[in-house]
């Protein structure tokens, strides 16, 4: 058990001087420093493709997380720009506002199973883009621009996060600040899994009726991960739309959704850092096959395809395997 | 000896067919009541119905005294009616200890905030569920698959899970749908004597059942159905003796009662 314990203590470490200090380094040494935005994005993703994971593990397949990201991506810029809130209250704000919209939503809605959940949250993206399109305050197909980049935050007059406008290098400061938030949502996500609410989420995926007649209350369970899952994908969109200094109705598409449920189904459902994984493979491996010009989309499905048939758990199996053997 | 549950006058109807019509009986602490009939009798919508599964067109069903018909699954669970189900219905992927650990949770203090966070009520409640496991499994004699994962697990056994699953949320009356469909005479006999223990430890069980010997070796008391109606109500041999009943199965299939 100690030993297991001191395992995951030196991996974590290890983790987290391979994120915070090592890939920084290489990268000024290299002088990639395009890199921190591609890196950065991983982050942002993972974090969103994270919320996916969870409603994987309550035995729902969810293709709406673009809706959320979005979502959470417009509410921090209108806060920003008409209202004149500092981005770092925006962040908080457009994660909770997304996880209250997706309690109204996922109340109706969470009672379906299967295919017709996951058509439904299909559906929930697209309609997240024409209510960008056709709201008022989210300035239609010319989206929102010019959105200044994140201010100083100081808590009691200690600046703890400088002015992203004033530095240098505010691709490493998105990139610490993404990979901060994502260390933060998979640590979280690692609690949630491995005590008493990852198994509660397990009998909801293995069997909803024996869940409810062992006195789970279903419904309030599924509502929590929802919302759980729908805070992460605002706040990796909030954060989306400050990098890039914009946000338009197509910002997050069908296809983005789509992207997180492959992320999941790559890295390994049964997996808590399976999504952190499979959004890396995916990302760089979709930039890999740019090469090939015409064919990139073909030679990307057939791989997934292959994958998903030799490999049904996901890539994180294969160390399982082969610790078993 | 005082009355654990009072099923009065319940009435199920879909559509224009009553499934469940105006039946009342009573069930007894520390009694075993099997409700009986022939295909398509109504026992399952009436186990649904008792269960919380599904709500009554008119009728209840009262648990000492306290109304539970209408009430959504887990909050009847909560109150002391735990079912159990008809087939195999198990969390199949977890291994069978955590099957009945995770079934303690209807007992759990911490709330779910408490167990992410790992407080002290969290902690305690986890080892005290461990525990109690443990010594379900040992009752049921499930001990040494404990760290089996429950979908390897022979039919027999498989059973007997799902009434350590029932078990683990201390329940006040167990209801049993079908315990020994789909078993033989040897596995049907083991399940008798484990039902009738726990009865003897204390738990009043109510059960539906095919099984016409295995009903008349385990009941207490039968509550005979026959489209919808309760046609018959009494001991195992006032039940064998019964015209009613007689004409009710031998008209309707050629199962023979009695042993």
């Amino acid at each position: 058990m100690t030993r297991n314990r001191n395992m995951e203590i030196a991996s974590v470490v290890a983790f987290l001087a391979i994120v915070f200090v090592a890939v920084p380094a290489a990268i000024s040494a290299s002088g990639r420093f395009d890199l921190y935005y591609t890196l950065t994005s991983v982050a942002l993703l993972s974090i969103a493709s994270a919320g996916v994971w969870l409603t994987f593990y309550i035995g729902r397949i969810n293709i709406g997380q673009g809706a959320y990201a979005l979502m959470g991506g417009y509410v921090s810029a209108i806060l920003v720009m008409n209202y004149g809130w500092s981005f770092w209250w925006t962040l908080p704000v457009a994660g909770l506002f997304c996880a209250a919209a997706s309690v109204l939503i996922g109340l109706p809605i969470l009672r379906l199973r299967g295919v017709y959940f996951a058509m439904v949250t299909l559906v929930l993206t697209e309609v997240a883009r024409l209510l960008a399109l056709a709201l008022p305050i989210t300035n239609g197909a010319k989206g929102i621009v010019s959105i200044p980049l994140p201010g100083a935050l100081s808590v009691f007059g200690l600046t703890i996060i400088p002015d992203f406008a004033t530095l240098q290098n505010s691709r490493l400061a998105f990139y610490l600040l993404a990979v901060t938030l994502m260390v933060v949502c998979f640590g979280v996500m690692y609690r949630l899994v491995h005590s008493r609410i990852g198994k509660l989420c397990q009998s909801l995926q293995q069997n909803e009726e024996l869940a409810s007649s062992i006195g789970v209350n279903i419904a309030y369970l599924r509502i929590i991960a929802y919302a759980v899952s729908s805070f992460f994908g605002g706040v990796a969109g909030a954060i989306f739309a400050a990098i890039s200094q914009s946000i338009y109705p197509s910002s997050f598409t069908v296809t983005d959704s789509v992207n997180f449920m492959l992320n999941c189904f790559l890295g390994g459902l049964g997996y808590v850092f399976g999504p952190m994984l499979g959004t890396l493979v995916l990302y760089f491996g979709w930039d890999l096959l740019f090469q090939t010009g015409e064919f990139q989309l073909l030679i990307y499905s057939g791989l997934m395809i292959v994958l998903m048939l030799v490999l049904p758990n996901g890539l994180l199996s294969l160390a399982e395997t082969r610790k078993k053997a | 000896m005082a009355e654990m549950l009072e099923v009065s006058v319940l009435t199920k109807r879909f559509g224009g067919l009553v499934a469940v019509n105006n039946v009342s009986f009573s069930v007894r602490e520390k009694e075993i009541l099997s409700v009986i009939g022939p295909n398509g009798a109504g026992k399952s919508t009436l186990f649904k119905l008792i269960s919380s599964f599904l709500t009554p067109t008119a009728g209840e069903v009262r648990l000492k005294g306290e109304r539970i018909s209408g009430m959504a699954p887990h909050i009847a669970a909560r109150k002391g009616v735990v079912r159990t189900f008809q087939e195999t219905t198990i969390f199949k992927n977890m291994s069978v200890r955590d099957n009945v650990v995770i079934a303690h949770h209807l007992r759990s203090t911490a709330s779910l905030l408490g167990f992410f966070i790992g407080t002290g009520a969290a902690k305690a409640d986890e080892a005290a569920f461990g525990q109690s496991a443990d010594e379900i499994l040992a009752l049921l004699g499930l001990s040494s698959l404990a760290g089996e994962t429950a979908r390897n697990l022979p039919h027999g056994h498989l059973r007997a899970l799902g009434i350590a699953i029932g078990l683990a949320t201390n329940p006040s009356i167990l209801l049993l749908d079908e315990p020994f469909a789909g078993m033989n005479h040897e596995e049907t006999m083991r399940m008798v004597a484990m039902v009738r223990r726990l009865r003897d430890l204390g738990l009043t069980i109510l059960l539906v059942e095919h099984d016409m010997p295995a009903v008349m070796k385990i009941s207490d008391r039968i509550v005979v159905l026959n489209f919808g109606q309760k046609i018959a109500e009494g001991t195992p041999s006032e039940i064998q003796a019964n015209e009613k009943v007689i004409e009710a199965y031998l008209g309707s299939e050629d199962e023979a009662i009695g042993l």
